[in-house]
C-alpha cells in the first residue's frame, strides 16, 4: 500500500533542513533532503576585508563555530603566505579552542538533539512542553533505567556548557570565538590558564568516560536492531583535522565500501547544481572556481545545498568517516577504542555503517579528542609566540579544510586588490544532505533513509533516527510523499 | 498559591543558532531551571516551542503554534531568533508546512507576533538584521521591529541584540517581565533593555587606562588597548567587561580581541573592516 506522510519540522538539529520520502508497502522507495533556509554569506562575503571572513563565517553556525573559524584561518593564512609560519602555541591552542567545542557539540548531540528519540523523557518528568508532543511507540528503556538518562540528559547540560566555560578560558567568548585569527591566536598560555582548564577538562573527561560512553552502549543494547538500519554510501571522506605540531589527529583519506583507504586531494572535490536551487551554469566545478548565484526557478531543483562529489562519488562524513579512515590507515589508539567497544557490543566493523554506529563513533571520538586535549596542554609553552604578523596581500588564493564535529568542512577564498573575490564554503552537512546530483546520484542521508521499512506511518521514528544521527546542521523537515503523488512540488518555493 | 505560566513560543530565522546555544550556556538560572523551575517564585515559563529542543517534529508541531496562539491570545511571549528573510515573498526561509504549503518564517513570526504579549527580539540578526542583512543582503532580510513597522503589528519588541547576546542579557529581560511585567522594561532609543545596554565598553575597559596613557597595541598579541586594531568599544553599548562572559572566565577584550561591536544595529557593516579603526563620526556618517 502506497501511503503519504509529511513530517515537517523534523526539529533537534541545527538550521532548516527537508526531507522528502516516497514510502510503499511500509519500504521508503524514494528519498529527498533539501536545505530551506538561504542566507547568501558566500555573497555577503565579497568585496569584504578579508581578514573580516574570520570573524563572519562563524556565525554559519553556532553550534560548532570554531570549525568555520578554524577552516576561514587555515584559508586566510595560505592566502596571506603565512601557512608553515604559525608558532606552535598559535596551532595548540587553535586545537584546544577547537576540540572543546567538538566535546561540547558532541555531548549536546547525543543528549539534547538525538536522546529523546530513544529516551522516555515524558515518563520522568510527565506530560510537559517542549517534551510533548512527540512521537510515541518505541521507547524501549524502562524504569530505573530511563530514569537515570534523563538525569544525564539534565547532567549533560550542565557539562556542555563546561566545555564552553573552558573553551572561552583561550577562546574569550562562546559561541563565536575571537582569539583563532590569521597567524595564530590572540590569546596566550599562561600556567595558571593551563591549570585551568586541564582541571575543567579532567572533569569532562570523567563524564565521557563513565556516562556518555556507557549511556551510548546501555541505547545500543536496547535499540540493537539500528546497527542494521541507515546504512547509507559506505564511501567516507575525511579531510583531515586538530593539525598540531606532530601532525594530524584525524587523518585525511577516502574510505572505499569495501574499506580501502585513498590519500585524499582537494582538487577532486566538485559541486554539482542540478538539484539546487542555483544558476546551472556553475554546476561541476571546483570550489576553488564555484559561484553562487541563487535561482529560485528552477523546475528539478528542490533544495538550497548544492551537491558536493570526490571524483563524481557520494561520500558520509563526519566521526564514522573519521573514526574508519583512522582506523583502516592502522591508527592504533582509534583501534584500540573501536575494537574494545565493538568486543563489548559482540559487533564486526561493519555494524558501524548505521544509525547506532554513528552515534558509537561520536562518542569514542570524544573520548580520543578529550585525551589527546591534556597532550596538547602539556605541549604549550607560556612566553612563547603564539602568532606571527600579517599583512593582506594584494592578491592570493587559499584553502582552508578541516573537520567540523559534524564532518569535512572546507572554505576557499580569492583576494583581488586586498579585497575578496571569491569566496566558497563546503558544509559537512552540504556532503551529507546534499541532494541528487547531475548523474541523479541520491546524497549520503537520502541514501540512508532509502530501503528503510517504516513500522508506523504515523510515527515514523526510523527516519529521524536515521537523519538525527547524522547530526545535520540544519533545522530540518521531512516529507514522505506517495509514490503516487503528483509531484514533489510543496517544497518548490515559487 | 497559583504559579503563573507564561506560554514562549520561540521562532529560528535567518540565523546561526548560537543566540540559542548561548542561552543554553546560562549559568544562574541554567537552562533547565528556565524549563523546569518557577524562575521567578510564582512565574514559570513553558517553552512550548522551540526547533533545536523539543521532543516532536512535524505536523504536531506546527499545531502548537496555531494552538498557542488562539489559545493564550495576547498571553504568550513570542522569541524570535534570526533575521526575517522578506524577498520573494520570504521564500528563502521556512520553519515547517502548514496545510501542505510552506509556513515562511516571516508569515510565522508576523501572525504569532499579532497575538504576542511581547516579543523578544534576541539577538542582533533578529534585533536588527545582522549578518544575513549585510551588504548585499541577499535575501532582504530584516529585524523583527522593522517587520512589524510594515505590516502595522503594535505588539511591544524588545531587542536583546548580541553576536550573540549574553545569556544573562535574556535571563535578566526574561526577570524584569516575570516579576515586573512587561512595562517595568526601561529601553533605550534602539529598544534595548538600559540595564544591560546603559554604558558603553569602553566606559568600563580594563584596558581603559592603557587608553588614558595612550599605550596602543600596534599588532594582535600586543598589551594596551586594542583601538587602532579596530576597537568599537567607545561607541558599543554593553556590560561586557563587568559581566564577562560563560560564567565569568573571560571576554572578547580580554582575550585580546577587538569589540566587534556586536549589539550595535550597525553591525557588520558599518563596524567594517572589523580590524580598522572606525570613528564615531565615521559611524555615524553610515548611520545616514
Amino acid at each position: 500500500m502506497r501511503k503519504k506522510i509529511k513530517i515537517d519540522p523534523i526539529t533537534r538539529i541545527e538550521g532548516h533542513l527537508a526531507v522528502e520520502a516516497v514510502i510503499d508497502d511500509g519500504v521508503v522507495k524514494d528519498a529527498k533532503t533539501a536545505g530551506t533556509l538561504f542566507r547568501g554569506f558566500e555573497i555577503i562575503l565579497r568585496g569584504r576585508d578579508p581578514r573580516d571572513a574570520n570573524r563572519l563565517t562563524q556565525r554559519i553556525c553556532g553550534v560548532c563555530p570554531t570549525a568555520h573559524a578554524t577552516a576561514s584561518a587555515f584559508c586566510i593564512d595560505e592566502a596571506f603566505g603565512l601557512a608553515g609560519k604559525i608558532p606552535d602555541n598559535g596551532k595548540l591552542i587553535r586545537a584546544l579552542i577547537f576540540g572543546a567545542n567538538f566535546l561540547q557539540s558532541h555531548i549536546l548531540h547525543f543528549y539534547h538533539l538525538a536522546a529523546l528519540d530513544y529516551v522516555d523523557a515524558v515518563g520522568t518528568v510527565g506530560d510537559l512542553a517542549p517534551f510533548v508532543p512527540r512521537y510515541e511507540g518505541d521507547y524501549r528503556v524502562t524504569g530505573k533505567a530511563n530514569a537515570e538518562l534523563v538525569n544525564h540528559y539534565i547532567k549533560a547540560l550542565d557539562i556542555r556548557r563546561k566545555c564552553q566555560e573552558m573553551l572561552s578560558i583561550f577562546g574569550g567568548k562562546m559561541p563565536h570565538n575571537v582569539a583563532i585569527v590569521p597567524g595564530g591566536v590572540t590569546e596566550g598560555p599562561t600556567e595558571d590558564k593551563i591549570t585551568n582548564f586541564l582541571w575543567r577538562l579532567n572533569e569532562i573527561r570523567d563524564f565521557i568516560n563513565n556516562t556518555y560512553i556507557p549511556d551510548v552502549i546501555a541505547v545500543a543494547k536496547a535499540y540493537s536492531d539500528y546497527f542494521e538500519i541507515g546504512k547509507g554510501c559506505r564511501r567516507l571522506l575525511s579531510y583531515g583535522g586538530f593539525d598540531l605540531p606532530s601532525g594530524k589527529l584525524f587523518k585525511a583519506g577516502v574510505v572505499s565500501p569495501d574499506l580501502k583507504s585513498e590519500v585524499f586531494a582537494k582538487e577532486n572535490i566538485t559541486e554539482d547544481l542540478k538539484h539546487s536551487w542555483y544558476a546551472d551554469s556553475d554546476s561541476g566545478k571546483n570550489p576553488a572556481q564555484g559561484q553562487t548565484q541563487p535561482e529560485l526557478k528552477k523546475e528539478k531543483a528542490y533544495s538550497f545545498l548544492k551537491s558536493p562529489r570526490y571524483k563524481g562519488d557520494v561520500c558520509e562524513v563526519g566521526p564514522l568517516a573519521r573514526m574508519v579512515s583512522n582506523y583502516v590507515q592502522g591508527d592504533a589508539k582509534v583501534k584500540e577504542l573501536v575494537d574494545s567497544l565493538l568486543g563489548q557490543l559482540g559487533a564486526g566493523v561493519d555494524a558501524l555503517f548505521s544509525v547506532l554506529g554513528r552515534h558509537a563513533a561520536r562518542a569514542l571520538e570524544a573520548k580520543l579528542v578529550a585525551d589527546s586535549m591534556v597532550d596538547w596542554l602539556e605541549a604549550l609553552k607560556p612566553g612563547e609566540p603564539i602568532i606571527v604578523e600579517s599583512k593582506i596581500p594584494e592578491q592570493g588564493e587559499g584553502a582552508g579544510l578541516t573537520e567540523a564535529p559534524r564532518g569535512a568542512v572546507g572554505h576557499w577564498m580569492t583576494v583581488k586588490d586586498r579585497k575578496i573575490d571569491r569566496y566558497q564554503v563546503i558544509t559537512p552537512t552540504a556532503w551529507n544532505a546534499s541532494p541528487r546530483d547531475d548523474k541523479n546520484q541520491p546524497g549520503a542521508v537520502e541514501q540512508a533513509i532509502l530501503g528503510t521499512k517504516v513500522g508506523d506511518i504515523d510515527n515514523p521514528c526510523e527516519l529521524v533516527r536515521i537523519v538525527r544521527a547524522f547530526d545535520p546542521c540544519l533545522a530540518c523537515s521531512v516529507h514522505l510523499l506517495s509514490a503516487k503523488a503528483d509531484k514533489l512540488g510543496v517544497f518548490r518555493v515559487v | 498559591m497559583a504559579v503563573k505560566q507564561y506560554p514562549v513560543i520561540w521562532l529560528q530565522g535567518a540565523g546561526c543558532t548560537g543566540c540559542s546555544v548561548s542561552v543554553l550556556n546560562a549559568v544562574s538560572p541554567r537552562i533547565q531551571n528556565l524549563l523546569l523551575d518557577e524562575v521567578v517564585p510564582g512565574h514559570q515559563l513553558s517553552l512550548m516551542f522551540h526547533a533545536t529542543i523539543m521532543g516532536g517534529q512535524g505536523e504536531p508541531v506546527i499545531k502548537v503554534l496555531k494552538d498557542t496562539a488562539k489559545d493564550r491570545k495576547g498571553g504568550y511571549i513570542l522569541v524570535v531568533e534570526g533575521a526575517i528573510p522578506t524577498g520573494e515573498g520570504g521564500a528563502y526561509g521556512s520553519i515547517g508546512e502548514r496545510d501542505g504549503k510552506h509556513l515562511t518564517i516571516q508569515q510565522s513570526v508576523e501572525e504569532l507576533g499579532k497575538n504576542a504579549l511581547l516579543t523578544i527580539a534576541l539577538g542582533t540578526c533578529a534585533a536588527y538584521g545582522g549578518i544575513p542583512a549585510a551588504e548585499p543582503n541577499p535575501t532582504l532580510c530584516k529585524g523583527v521591529a522593522t517587520v512589524f513597522n510594515e505590516k502595522g503589528i503594535g505588539t511591544v519588541v524588545v531587542n536583546i541584540p548580541g553576536c550573540p547576546p549574553h545569556p544573562e542579557w535574556f535571563t535578566g529581560t526574561v526577570s524584569v517581565i516575570l516579576f515586573s511585567g512587561a512595562e517595568a522594561l526601561d529601553l533605550d532609543n534602539l529598544g534595548r533593555p538600559k540595564l544591560f545596554y546603559g554604558q558603553l565598553i569602553h566606559e568600563n575597559c580594563p584596558r581603559r587606562a592603557a587608553f588614558d596613557k595612550g599605550k596602543f597595541a600596534e599588532k594582535l598579541g600586543d598589551p594596551g588597548c586594542l583601538y587602532k586594531l579596530g576597537c568599537k568599544g567607545h561607541y558599543t553599548n554593553a556590560d561586557c567587561p563587568l559581566r564577562q562572559w560563560n560564567n565569568g572566565v573571560s571576554w572578547c577584550i580580554k582575550a585580546g580581541s577587538p569589540c566587534l561591536g556586536c549589539v550595535e544595529p550597525e553591525f557588520p557593516d558599518g563596524t567594517s573592516p572589523l580590524y580598522e579603526k572606525i570613528t564615531f563620526e565615521e559611524l555615524k556618517c553610515a548611520r545616514k
